[in-house]
């Protein structure tokens, strides 16, 4: 359904511009189940990873955690910006990552891909699992590490080239033999873009607006197939109707990944996450299902936040 | 203790604003001191050039006839000098800037490249010159040939050629950097993909003025034995040469008015072949400026 | 979208589970990545290597020199004469006539190349400035050897005419177009400082009441004095080490002089006199050039070590 371009976008539904409309929602659901028997080389994908995978297990926290962090530590030369964070983060699910402004979140954030090594002068210590598997494991390649967990920025930031370029970049530095122009129109579609810029996909990204760059940087993240995808603050730099056409983005995209966000935005990490973890000069103080954090937090520090008495 | 300074203000307005006007009037002066220098001198170099620049100046060779003499070896020498210069030191200067901006950890052999290439831009050509004629000429025994001088001159724009390559890489923004690592990729392909074709115009910006700067040079050909009459046009990168500077310091030192009209013809040719090179390393600069600012 | 703790149960179940993809292929520290990370750092080592190369050969070439020259007369003689049967070898007589050009090339170019700096960025309008700026870069490319043909046939029989009995070789000529060189470089360093102060700074003044001229000439330049000083020491630097005009202009006669209006000659001159003539290799006085040069590399460099030196403190001040 997918390498024939002029099928279904072209239907009335999706003339409505970036909404969900339902048969969009079912196209992007049913993109996943293709994704196998698409031509993209990984035909015994269901194989490897039998023993890990979350496989229709009801969502209760007895299932294995995609993300398991132990004992995180993060230092910027002597700063100790996180302080032995223990988290477990389940997939399929919107994490939220809230606090005040330096409290650890984005670092916490950029420690699940190994971004924060590019930064010169930190130390880490403590242990992260994908699936069980230790990213941070002496013989573990960050690479590896980083197209399975994607990351979306705060500021939309596509590559100076054309939409079709900036999408197809990622998956063909990894090695990508399927059809590019599939993939481009699956990634543009799960990130809801695609009926907006399916006419220009060989013009400037950077002639996009704010809102469809963000939307093309997470189409962008998609394309190289990870699992998980963290979002670091990925609205705060966007007028308010662009932000709810990614945070509509974000909703959707949870049925086939695994989503970390940070943000600054309480309404934001109601309206999206499932899960909420709130973070205090580098801890922990609660992790809780968001309903739960909200309305009933088990902490007093946590109820002082999110009903906005400091912070 | 109470303090009560019973003082009054004299502003003196008008005294203030005199010396104020004077001296933006001095400062203007002096600013354009340079530029009315510059102009005087163009002015003097072409007029005094007229008599001597045609087409025969451009197509001869050496001659001690001043009647008959001509640049074309110099002028292909220049050329020649320039084409293996920026073969030599475009790589390899790139390449040095790559490493201190991308690969290099921040320490102290990071901190004694830098400091070494900012004071090796200071040191005066002619030490160049020495340098290359005990390394080049003698010790690797190319004698007084083009390659020589070409190493030279690498050798001496090599700083430049970093440090305006470094500024270009910095100017890009990180978030570039972040997202590519982001999906997987190695330092190269964030490198080769990105950093590369996005500091281009920067990287071109710098190599242009730098080997400007070759190309004008004089003290260092003469230590490595660039000849005064070179009545042949190089063949190879093994010949000897002359070049455009040299022709020029020869014609100059002599007493006769005519060789000195020759210079300034010499000049003449030489300043083209400079503004040309300046003036594009501007235009793309302001042209690359403006579209950055634009998108 | 209101509703996210409802999972979409039966897409779960279906979609098959992605690959567990091995973390440890090594991708970023393949052979390929570390080989052009050693690639690109040995073309970095190049620049360390060709101070070294500097500083070994201008010693090692200086060595038979001094096997035949004391130090005792290098730097208490003052006589230069290589050429004379009765040689002398007194660094002083090369070094007075390049600082006599270098002290005359700075009351040209410091203040006039200060002055520039603070017209440019504190008084020039933006079009102003547009057409300055890049007149300054113009003069910083001519060659030297075209200031040196300046200096000889323009501004030497310039001053003829207001000096007379001035000889065609002389250090004042020399030592103006030296500075008139240098110009440029004084004036875009200092307007670097300059820019550096903050613009709070200059606020301040004139939130106190303070003109135009206070602000800038009691504020903001002291503010950026360091840098300033730092673009003076540079560009006398430059100047010493100018080759070409003080070739051409200043004459070859060495000699302790401080009258501007005399022949002298540069230490840079004396290389190249030697080196374009016709002097064998082997003779004290082609190896006497070895010599002057570390002389000479050893000023430039302790004088570029210090401005750099200045440079980074006072960025860190900001």
């Amino acid at each position: 359904m997918l390498p024939t371009n002029e099928s279904a976008d072209d239907a009335p539904a999706d003339n409505l511009p970036a909404d969900k409309a339902p048969p969009e929602h079912v196209s992007t659901s049913s993109d996943s189940s293709p994704r196998a028997p698409s031509p993209n080389g990984r035909a015994n994908a269901a194989e490897d990873s039998a023993p890990t995978s979350p496989p229709e297990a009801p969502t209760d926290p007895a299932m294995d955690p995609k993300l398991n962090i132990q004992d995180l530590h993060f230092w910027y030369g002597d700063n100790h910006a996180l302080q032995g964070i223990h988290m477990d983060i389940q997939p399929n699910k919107v994490t939220a990552l809230i606090g005040p402004s330096g409290c650890g979140k984005s670092t916490l954030l950029r420690c699940l891909n190994r971004m924060n090594e590019l930064i010169e002068g930190t130390t880490m210590e403590g242990t992260v699992l994908v699936d069980g598997q230790d990213i941070y494991a002496s013989n573990t390649d960050p690479v590896m590490v980083r197209r399975r967990v994607g990351m979306v920025f705060q500021k939309p930031n596509p590559f100076p080239k054309t939409i079709y370029k900036n999408v197809t970049w990622g998956a063909e530095i990894n090695g990508y033999d399927g059809d590019l122009d599939a993939l481009v129109e699956r990634s543009l579609r799960q990130a809801a873009l695609w009926s907006e810029v399916k006419d220009r996909l060989h013009t400037s990204a950077l002639d996009l607006s704010g809102g469809q760059q963000q939307r093309l940087c997470i189409a962008r993240t998609l394309a190289v197939e990870p699992d998980v995808v963290l979002m670091d603050e990925p609205a705060s730099a966007l007028d308010p109707i662009a932000t709810s056409k990614v945070e509509e983005t974000i909703t959707e995209l949870k049925q086939d990944y695994t989503i970390v966000i940070v943000t600054h935005n309480m309404q934001q990490a109601s309206r999206i996450s499932d899960e909420t973890a709130f973070l205090y000069m580098g801890r922990l103080v609660e992790m809780n299902p968001t309903d739960q954090l909200f309305t009933r937090p088990e902490k007093d520090r946590t109820e002082a936040y999110v009903t906005g008495r400091f912070g | 203790m109470e303090l009560s300074p019973n003082g009054s203000f004299n502003l003196r307005r008008l005294h203030r604003k005199r010396v104020g006007l004077a001296l933006a009037g001095v400062l203007f002066l002096a600013t354009i001191f340079g530029i009315v220098v510059l102009v005087t001198l163009l002015v003097d170099v072409v007029v005094t050039s007229v008599p001597w620049l045609d087409g025969q100046f451009i197509a001869s060779l050496p001659s001690r006839n001043p009647g008959e003499a001509g640049i074309q070896s110099a002028l292909i020498g220049s050329l020649w000098l320039m084409g293996l210069t920026a073969l030599i030191s475009v790589p390899l200067g790139v390449a040095s800037a790559l490493y201190l901006e991308e690969y290099a950890r921040d320490g102290w052999f990071l901190r004694l490249i830098q400091v070494n290439i900012a004071n090796l831009a200071g040191v005066p050509s002619v030490v160049y010159g020495i340098l290359g004629l005990a390394l080049f000429v003698r010790f690797a025994a190319l004698s007084n040939s083009l390659l020589a001088g070409a190493l030279t001159l690498s050798l001496l724009i090599l700083p430049i050629i970093i440090i305006s390559t470094q500024e270009a890489l910095r100017s890009i923004p990180s978030g570039i950097r972040e997202s590519a690592y982001a999906l997987g990729a190695t330092r190269w392909q964030v490198i080769y993909s990105h950093v590369l074709p996005m500091a281009a115009p920067g990287i071109m910006t710098g190599v242009i003025l730098a080997l400007s700067r070759a190309i004008g040079e004089t003290a260092p050909l003469i230590l490595v034995g660039a000849l005064t009459f070179v009545p042949f046009v190089p063949q190879g990168a093994l010949d000897q040469f002359t070049a455009l500077p040299i022709q020029i310091f020869n014609w100059t030192a002599r007493p006769q008015d005519e060789f000195r009209g020759l210079a300034a013809a010499a000049i003449v040719v030489l300043m083209i072949l400079l503004f040309t090179m300046n003036l594009t390393a501007i235009l793309l600069r302001n042209y690359f400026e403006s579209r950055r600012a634009g998108a | 979208m209101s509703a996210p703790s409802s999972p979409p149960t039966t897409d779960e179940a279906t979609r098959p589970a992605r690959s567990a993809n091995d973390l440890r292929k090594q991708v970023y520290n393949s052979p390929k990545e570390r080989a052009i990370k050693y690639l690109l750092g040995a073309c970095a080592l190049v620049s360390v290597l060709t101070t070294l190369g500097i500083a070994a050969v201008l010693i090692v070439e200086s060595i038979p020199f001094f096997q035949s020259v004391s130090f005792a007369e290098f730097f208490g003689e003052t006589r230069w004469t290589p050429q004379f049967t009765e040689k002398y070898f007194g660094i002083w007589a090369l070094l007075s006539g390049t600082l006599l050009v270098t002290v005359i090339s700075a009351v040209v170019a410091l203040p006039v190349g200060l002055a520039s700096a603070i017209f440019i960025s504190e008084y020039a309008s933006t079009w102003v400035r547009k057409v300055l700026k890049p007149g300054l870069e113009l003069l910083a490319g001519v060659p030297t050897v075209v200031y040196g043909y300046f200096a000889l046939t323009f501004v030497t029989p310039l001053l003829q005419t207001l000096i007379p009995g001035l000889g065609v070789y002389n250090a004042l000529s020399g030592g103006i177009v030296v500075g008139i060189m240098i110009i440029p470089m004084v004036a875009s360093l200092s307007e670097d400082a300059l820019r550096a102060v903050p613009d709070s700074l200059g606020g301040a003044a004139y939130a106190l009441g303070a003109t135009k001229y206070e602000a800038v000439v009691r504020v903001k330049v002291p503010a950026a004095f360091g840098g300033i000083m730092a673009s003076f020491i540079l560009a006398v630097s430059r100047a010493i080490g100018e080759t070409m005009i003080v070739t051409l202009a200043a004459g070859a006669t060495p000699k302790m002089t401080l009258d501007p209006r005399e022949s002298i000659q540069a230490m840079t001159a004396f290389i190249v006199q030697v080196s374009k003539g016709d002097t064998p290799q082997g003779t004290i006085e082609y190896q006497s050039i070895f010599a002057v040069g570390l002389v000479l590399f050893l000023i430039t460099l302790a004088m570029n070590v210090l401005a750099n030196r200045i440079t980074r403190r006072y960025q860190e001040q900001y």
